[in-house]
């Protein structure tokens, strides 16, 4: 994860602001700032109650990221994301974001997304390079702003760290066919989990995917994939317990997402129902500090369902369920709480925001969490404001 | 590690199909399909990613979008922002170069036309405004012929075989839509200065072509649904005023309009703002007659 000290950002957002135009003129003078970028800023904060402490979570099974952790207890800010995108000629368009976070006083600066993406290839090929969300699955290209909940999917949080974005380039190519049929793949650095430590001499992890999707009449449509991020990883920490892991760890991921709305006009009233299925296979060595090295074969499932439902203009209700399961095996000693399969950790969560713009929304969400060896009931309120450019969203 | 760029260029090789005869047209809206459809002929294929039920500011880049950009040979659309929650993404999903903004195979509408209620400055406390302007210029139809000259050259560059043909029909259309406005200028002399209430901004350009006096809207601000103070609001300012219609178009909500016209005794009255918006608009022209027909019926 890069991170640059607060100075850096003091620096950028003067500037960002410089950039914004004041007004455009009714007399249609064209000045310098014309060709800016699209500009916005993602505002975002939080209050979460947790019955348990939050610093003592364990996913007993999973080897999981560092960054796992929910929310902080109490009043927080979550990530303050700045967004530029622009074309930047006629063959090749750019995106830049980059969030601000708030951890233990310290203000640290993410640079979570720097990428181009060609706009004129032919036979329906296009390649992104740079760093970027990986295309696998259906939540993972999502920013945060963009989530149903509060909080990631369980199975999104101890398998990618919340989202895997990386550097590398990708292909993808969109079939030239009534049906909507689209391949890809991409080469990556290998920095972030679940891959670590930049393995093949920079090209660390790759992943494929197809998708598939329609429409049902004019109310439904749909959209179905398949995707595989293959991972190597050298001297990958994992949060508690001081366990680092050496190894191959591939993730085969399938998606399904329909939408419905009367009519197809989602303005008034709709519903979204989405569902993602994840195994991951982990082959390799441990080392457990205070406890020594040992072979490691680890076989893991996580999904979750969810279905929001916007029943008024302003208003949506959602609920989501999660679930993870694994199978371990650690040859040559016990370890008794990391990597023990016993339980089959779940979560079920509800929601109700209300947005009385789109720029603007309010969110109360309630979740009970039972990791097999506690159980938690957590409360959350969040606000998310958008200013500046009206970004699009992917299906 | 297996290498997924070679196999997906073997792939993209194999199944590039070769180009079909027909010109395919996609339009955001159904009025430029419509349009497509009249100039085009038997040679263009044009289909509409919104229907006349839905609001063109809230679709989606569904899979269903992608597929059909990613195959049309001209992209029309109104521009001007108004798809931009949308159809930016739908352009770089679709990998189709054709159809980029800047070529031949995209065509903004609103390029073409004089654009209304241009903000001297541009603040979303305002609510959801368009910066370059009112971009729902299809309620008049004086702006469709401009729109109808450049999609037609366009056909003709695209498709050079089909130039004199797509010339012909220009030129048909061109006499009947002269004819048609001529006859709809007749009938709109009855309705100059009749005042209405409209659920969204979105009828200035119908307004200015009837000579209709909007007294205010629904929402208070442009895409905040109407609240139930800004509507006690309206009722008292209302007042002293004589509106003869609460004119909605058929993807919006009906709750508002008709707390209000049972409150203030004003019928509420769904106006086509497109092709397929309400029975009986079946094509451009009929549009623009139940729109007169629908308005004449609630005339002093």
């Amino acid at each position: 994860m890069n991170r640059v000290p607060f100075a850096f950002f003091a620096l950028a957002l003067p500037v960002a602001l410089i950039l914004v135009p004041e007004e455009l003129s009714a007399q249609g003078v064209v000045s310098g700032n014309a060709f800016n970028p699209s500009i916005s800023l993602i505002l975002d904060g939080k209050y979460s109650y947790y019955s348990d402490d939050p610093d003592d979570l364990v996913l007993p099974g999973f080897l999981a990221d560092e960054e796992i952790g929910p929310p902080e207890e109490g009043l927080s800010l979550g990530e303050s994301e700045l967004v530029m995108s622009a074309n930047i000629d006629d063959q090749f368009y750019g995106f830049f974001t980059a969030a601000l976070e708030d951890e233990d006083g310290d203000t640290e600066i993410e640079l979570e997304e720097a990428w181009i993406q060609t706009l004129a290839l032919p036979y329906g090929l296009g390649i992104k390079a740079g760093k970027f969300y990986s295309d696998i699955g259906y939540h993972n290209v999502k920013h945060p702003h963009t989530w149903d909940f509060v909080d990631a999917p369980l199975a999104y949080s101890v398998f990618l760290g919340g989202n895997y974005g990386d550097t590398g380039a990708q292909l993808r190519w969109v079939a030239p066919t009534t049906q909507f049929i689209e391949l890809g793949g991409e080469v990556l650095r290998g920095d972030s989990f679940p891959a670590n430590g930049a393995a093949n001499d920079g090209a660390g992890a790759f992943t494929l995917f197809a998708r598939t999707g329609g429409d049902i009449g004019v109310s439904q449509s749909w959209r179905f994939g398949l995707s595989l991020l293959s991972a190597d990883a050298e001297e990958r920490d994992s949060g508690e317990g001081d366990v680092t892991f050496d190894g191959d760890s591939d993730l085969y991921m399938v998606d399904f997402v329909w939408k419905w709305a009367e009519n197809g006009n989602s303005k008034l009233r709709n519903l979204v129902v989405a569902a993602e299925y994840m195994h991951r296979e982990e082959d390799g060595d441990v080392a457990i500090e205070d406890s020594g090295d040992a072979e490691y074969d680890g076989d893991q499932d996580g999904l979750y369902a969810q279905a929001v439902y916007q029943f008024r203009p302003k208003w949506r209700v959602g609920v989501r369920y999660d679930y993870l399961t694994s199978s371990n095996d650690v040859d040559g000693f016990a370890e008794p709480t990391l990597l023990d399969d016993g339980d089959d950790p779940y979560r079920f969560s509800t929601m109700l925001d209300f947005s009385h713009s789109e720029f603007s929304r309010l969110r109360l969400q309630a979740s009970y969490l039972d990791t097999g060896a506690t159980d938690d009931t957590q409360i959350f309120m969040q606000y998310i404001m958008s200013l500046g450019a009206h970004g699009a969203h992917k299906f | 590690m297996k290498s997924p760029v070679s196999v997906l260029a073997l792939a993209a090789w194999l199944l590039s199909a070769p180009a079909l005869a027909d010109l395919k047209v996609f339009a955001c809206e159904p009025e430029w399909a419509a349009l497509a459809g009249e100039l085009g002929g038997a040679r263009v294929e044009a289909v509409a990613a919104v229907t006349g039920a839905q609001d063109v500011h809230y679709i989606q880049a569904r899979p269903s979008l992608i597929a059909r950009v990613r195959n049309a040979d001209l992209v029309v659309c109104t521009g001007a922002d108004l798809e931009v929650a949308w159809l930016p993404l739908l352009l770089r999903q679709a990998n189709n170069p054709r159809v980029q903004p800047g070529q031949t195979g995209f065509l903004a509408a609103a390029d073409f036309v004089t654009l209304l209620e241009i903000p001297v400055a541009v603040d979303r406390a305002g609510g959801d405004i368009h910066p370059f302007g009112n971009p729902h210029i299809q309620t008049d139809p004086r702006n469709i012929l401009p729109v109808a000259v450049e999609l037609s050259a366009r056909l003709g560059a695209i498709d050079p075989d089909g130039a004199a043909e797509y010339a012909r029909l220009l030129e048909d259309f061109r006499v009947r839509w002269q004819q048609a406005l001529e006859r709809w200028q007749a009938r709109a002399a009855a309705l100059a200065g009749m005042e209405v209430v409209v659920h969204h901004n979105s009828w200035i350009y119908m307004n200015a072509w009837l000579g209709l006096d909007q007294l205010g809207s629904l929402e208070a601000k442009p895409g905040v649904p109407p609240s139930a103070g800004h509507l006690a609001a309206l009722l008292a300012q209302i007042g002293s005023h004589n509106p003869r219609a609460i004119v909605r178009a058929a993807y919006q909500s009906a709750r508002p309009s008709e707390w209000l016209s049972g409150r203030a005794g004003i019928p509420a009255l769904v106006l086509p703002h497109t092709v397929g918006a309400v029975e009986g608009a079946d094509d451009l022209f009929a549009v623009y007659e139940v729109m007169l027909d629908r308005l004449e019926g609630v005339a002093p």
